[in-house]
């Protein structure tokens, strides 16, 4: 369970000569009790790990369409309590990793050390907060290492190279490359020097690294995945699951996934 | 009491503040308090900065003795700090025209901002006009509907206002707003934040900037009155105004210091703004500090008839401050601040925003319990002619 199995998960997957897809999904949007279908569904389309979104009232990380999958979510009463209760009663019934991505304040206001425990025996592998930087995260890093939780870090490419390595270097589970200078959500092509940005990632990563932010096509997937080892879609997975075109989520995995041109 | 240092190297007062940013801003964030602290040493930037504050925003403001105010209050001595009379109306111009120069010292060409009331908008569109920097301002539609005329005042200054409506559509949606704009387009902007909020180093930046308005009130109560003030009252939203006059009497023990909160239709209602008074502690745009929230970490709304005060978060050192017991902060409601609106204009011939009248109001409470050779001081934020029609839309235009 956790990082170890979160690990484990991803290297398969790397060994296999597979790209690593990781689809975000928003935890309530559609109702809670539809959370454990879309989990299943989402792992017999062939995806690497879950990373599952936590509503929260101000994410300002993200655009539109996460936002309005928030509001969505938090009007159907998602909190990060029943969300961990809806993992906990359901674990038996999944093998893909969870990866929690939530802004700080609901961790703080649940308590810290009561969530890396609860979340720990809800099967969470791995957690992702956007509003903590490194300068910040020892509020909570000891209590998810206590409890065997991969910290996932994110690296932006903003940041100089001092603190891609530092960042490269703490990350656990994967790294987060953040692949747009902005907010979550589709983008028709990413910046040319984001290739030397990820090539540079794994170069200091011992972990994955999984390139988001602005990914929504399988080309892109490919595109990316040449230069780290996969890639985390977010607005366009939920916008599909939204609108319940469910077959076209399963062809953007599937399409993602193939391990054809990886040089 | 021992010097007060606050903020330490990583941006804390205490166990409030910090910098809880996506990585993609930190470099940006810490590229500024790098430039900032430099230019502070500069005598360059700060006689430039000096210049403006002298020649185009007309401090020194004066410390007025309101004796018609104290005479009716039959207590302590009543002077107003008059941030009225800055260049735009308020006391926000202290913080633009800093963050402006800063702006151009880093090369930056645009400038992004929120706005609550529009007091902030249009001082940071004023001061983009005057230093040719591209300007756009993020503002809730609610506040739109409520402050119409700030709206063209800004747009009339070749600033860009863009509408939020997003949440209630009021300041903290207009924050989130911002802060995207920022995420977008860090390289070439700079956020320039209108409150002692977001993450270090604004709130020391801000706080800097506006501490000119407390140490002018210190020298100018010494002349004028022979001694320093038993009290000083401010309004906080943000707390902008109030961190600027207290900062420089923090270490004067003897000075009580009280920062009134917008408790909007009353504190047990839940329809407020009183975040010291009725929140607790959690993370909101960049910084620890205490907030308005629900039992699972959801940022609830505030709510004031004085848009200025209308958000959920409160500048993290008055979170400080308010656990160190160095400042009281205490609450008026929407009614008390209409009453006190209408009783300064009719006193002193000073129309207060609403704002400051919540400032002004919990000193009418206070003064009649004071002795006439004690002090108080109000620091008048900024002046009520943006809120005339909608107090004449509150109290049905009957005087």
């Amino acid at each position: 369970m956790g990082k170890a199995k979160l690990e484990k998960a991803l290297h398969e997957k790397i060994k296999s000569n597979q790209n690593i897809f990781a689809p975000y999904i928003m935890a309530g949007d559609g109702g809670l009790d539809i959370l454990e279908e879309r989990i299943n569904f989402i792992q017999d389309c062939g995806a690497s790990a879950i990373e599952l979104g936590i509503p929260f009232s101000d994410p300002v990380a993200d655009g539109p369409t996460i936002q309005e999958a928030g509001i969505r979510a938090l009007d159907n009463g998602t909190t990060l309590t029943n969300v961990l209760e809806t993992l906990q009663s359901t674990k038996e019934n999944r093998s893909i990793p969870i990866v929690i991505m939530t802004y700080l304040n609901p961790i703080l206001v649940y308590g810290i050390e009561k969530f890396a425990k609860d979340a720990a025996n809800a099967g969470v592998d791995g957690i992702i907060i956007p509003d903590l930087p490194m300068e910040e995260e020892h509020i909570i890093s000891p209590s998810l290492s206590d409890h065997d939780i991969a910290f996932v870090r994110l690296a932006a490419m903003t940041s100089p190279k001092e603190r891609l390595v530092e960042l490269a270097k703490r990350s656990e589970g994967f790294l987060y490359a953040v692949a747009v200078n902005g907010t979550t959500g589709a983008r028709t092509k990413h910046d040319t020097n984001v290739t030397s940005y990820l090539d540079d990632l794994k170069k200091y990563s011992d972990v994955p690294v999984l390139a988001g932010f602005g990914v929504s096509n399988s080309e892109q997937a490919h595109a990316l995945s040449k230069h780290c080892d996969g890639v985390i879609v977010g607005s366009k997975i939920v916008q599909l699951l939204h609108e319940k075109q469910f077959k076209e989520v399963n062809r953007l995995i599937q399409e993602s996934i193939l391990a054809e041109v990886k040089s | 009491m021992t010097a007060y240092t606050m903020p330490d190297k990583t941006g804390k007062y205490g166990d409030f503040g910090g910098r809880f940013v996506p990585e993609l801003l930190m470099p940006a964030v810490l590229e500024l308090e790098e430039e900032y602290e430099t230019a502070m040493k500069d005598p360059d930037f700060t006689s430039k900065l000096n210049y403006y504050l002298k020649q185009y925003i007309g401090r020194e403001t004066p410390l007025y003795f309101a004796e018609q105010l104290t005479k009716n209050l039959g207590g302590a001595k009543v002077y107003l700090k008059r941030e009225d009379l800055n260049h735009t109306g308020a006391h926000k111009i202290n913080n633009t025209i800093g963050q402006a120069l800063l702006t151009a010292r880093m090369g930056k060409k645009k400038v992004v901002a929120e706005t609550g009331a529009g007091q902030h908008g249009v001082a940071t569109a004023t001061v983009c006009a005057l230093l040719d920097l591209e300007c756009i301002v993020f503002m809730g539609e609610e506040d739109i509907r409520r402050q119409k005329l700030n709206v063209f005042r800004m747009e009339l200054l070749g600033a860009e206002v863009r509408s939020v409506s997003q949440g209630s559509g009021t300041l903290k949606d207009a924050v989130n707003e911002a802060l995207r704009y920022w995420v977008n387009h860090v390289e070439d902007t700079h956020y320039i934040i209108g409150s002692v909020v977001g993450p270090h180093p604004f709130p020391k930046i801000v706080r800097d900037l506006q501490s000119v308005i407390g140490s002018e009130t210190k020298k100018q109560i010494m002349e004028q009155n022979g001694k320093l003030p038993e009290a000083v009252v401010a309004c906080v939203g943000g707390g902008s105004n109030a961190m600027g006059m207290f900062y420089p009497f923090i270490e004067d023990k003897d000075v009580a210091l009280f920062g009134v909160e917008a408790g909007g239709a009353g504190i047990e209602t839940n329809k407020h703004a009183a975040t010291l008074s009725g929140g607790d502690i959690g993370v909101l745009h960049g910084t620890m500090t205490y907030l308005l929230q629900d039992e699972h970490g959801q940022i609830e709304e505030a709510s004031s008839i004085s848009a200025g005060l209308d958000y959920p978060g409160v500048g993290p050192e008055h979170s400080h401050l308010h656990e160190t017991n160095r400042v009281t902060y205490t609450s008026i409601t929407d009614e008390e601040a209409l009453d006190a609106f209408q009783y300064l204009s009719k006193t002193e011939g000073i129309i207060p925003a609403l704002e400051s009248s919540h400032a002004v109001a919990y000193a009418m409470k206070l003064a009649p319990e004071m002795s006439p050779d004690e002090t108080i001081v109000i620091c008048l934020s900024g002046r009520g002619d943006k809120d005339v029609e909608q107090v004449k839309d509150r109290i049905g235009g009957e005087l």
